[in-house]
């Protein structure tokens, strides 16, 4: 598997973000996002959701399901953590696992809590989580669905240092198991053997 | 846990939770009925001649109120993104997500309607006939304010703008829905024609009301 793009461009409010990049990614590498701020990272990887339309060239996850399209083979955890503030932690994640293709059992979530160190949130609502909390129950989410792609917009925010070294074990284990992983960070991310992909701060973008 | 019975029971909890919204309609409904007959007057039968129409006024209006938050709530959490890139086509999600709205903040509504009929001093042996014109026609009413509840997803307070987008294709709803429930409560009319062309206006918004949403959900959030 191998998520390829080229001659991306991406226009936001008449403004080219990204012009003309091109990058490959095969599976179990991990690529890292870097740029200044308004480069284009969150345009970029919204883009690949499928969220945002792309003024010209392409992109494709090779040896994916042709079926669907890349973003609905990928998990895409943006600056919004998606976490409902009226549903428990664990509701949460039966129905993003109902909805992304995972397993809703209450063992599932359970495990994916405990591996973010949250075991105990899980019948709490999640409006009286912290930030930090609330974050790592929508990390907890990449967990209960398998998808091949990761798009992780800053996963970092909010997180205390236990937190960002469970994260980093996940990233690990799910580029081991073949993954592909694509990250905006502007901080450390502690993989070793990831590549940088740096966005320019201009119209320019440079792979 | 199928994804759309996971999508139904997901929307219909945050309904009933607190700050859910789902009781605003309802609230909404008897507030406007209970003021109408201080507005109106101690005229009886000037009040139960209005009375199906302010019912379904009541209820137009209780409707819009309650849906133009349907998928703004979604966007402004990022939940959307998980409703897009999820397995089930956007249309089955926005047909689910009506469905399930419409079973917390209209069904109350159809159920009530009877009890607030008495209020607005109807007679009580055609309130049934009322509430089922209710249950008929309120269907065409979230399907078709979804449609405006995905084109303003991303305005902030869009929920006026939503309110003056559909209240024009609301009103075929409004006047068969009305002339339903007058011929129901007397008056000579027929009952069963204005009712079929009722549920007819429901089928075909839920038929096609899915598909423009998704169109506009796709198309509008940046």
């Amino acid at each position: 598997m191998r998520l390829r793009a080229w001659d991306l461009t991406i226009e936001r409010g008449g403004r080219r973000v990204i012009a003309g990049l091109s990058f490959e990614a095969a599976a179990g590498a991990a690529l890292i996002v870097t740029g200044p701020n308004g480069a284009g990272k969150t345009s970029l990887l919204r883009a690949l959701a499928g969220f945002l339309p792309i003024e010209a060239g392409g992109f494709a996850l090779e040896g994916g399901d042709s079926e669907r399209t890349v973003g609905e083979q990928a998990h895409y955890l943006g600056h919004a953590d998606g976490v409902k503030a009226a549903l428990t932690a664990g509701e949460n994640l039966a129905f993003a696992a109902a909805m992304l293709g995972g397993d809703s059992s209450r063992k599932t979530q359970l495990a994916a809590l405990t591996a973010l160190g949250l075991p105990h949130v899980v019948d709490f609502p999640a409006r009286l989580l912290s930030a930090g909390q609330r974050r790592r129950v929508a990390l907890a989410r990449l967990l209960v669905a398998e998808r091949p792609l990761w798009l992780l917009d800053e996963p970092t925010t909010a997180l205390d240092a236990g937190a960002q070294t469970a994260l980093g074990d996940l990233m690990r284990a799910h580029l081991e198991g073949g993954g592909i992983l694509v990250a905006a960070v502007h901080g450390h991310l502690g993989l070793d053997g990831a590549r940088e992909l740096r966005l320019g701060v201009a119209t320019e973008a440079v792979a | 846990m199928t994804p759309a019975l996971a999508l139904f029971v997901r929307e219909w909890r945050i309904a009933r939770r607190i700050g859910g919204g789902a009781s605003v309609g309802v609230v909404f409904f008897l507030i406007l009925v209970a003021v109408m007959p201080f507005a109106l007057g101690p005229d009886l039968n000037l009040l139960a001649r209005l009375g199906p129409a302010i019912l379904w006024i009541a209820a137009l209006l209780a409707t819009l109120l309650g849906l133009d938050r349907l998928f703004q709530a979604d966007h402004d959490d990022g939940s959307l993104d998980l409703l897009i890139n999820g397995t089930p086509p956007l249309e089955v999600v926005v047909l689910v997500k009506c469905a399930a709205h419409w079973t917390a903040s209209a069904l109350p509504l159809v159920v009530l309607s009877p009890v607030f009929g008495l209020m607005l001093a109807m007679a009580p042996s055609p309130l049934a006939l009322v509430a089922a014109t209710l249950a008929a026609g309120t269907p065409a009413l979230t399907m078709i304010g979804a449609i405006g509840a995905a084109l303003t997803v991303s305005l902030r307070r869009g929920g006026l703008l939503m309110a003056i987008l559909v209240l024009p294709l609301t009103i075929p709803v409004l006047i068969f829905g009305v002339a339903a429930a007058s011929a129901a409560s007397g008056g000579g009319a027929p009952f069963l024609a204005p009712f079929l062309v009722l549920c007819a206006l429901s089928l075909a918004a839920i038929a096609a009301a899915p598909f423009a949403a998704a169109a506009a959900l796709r198309q509008v959030r940046e």
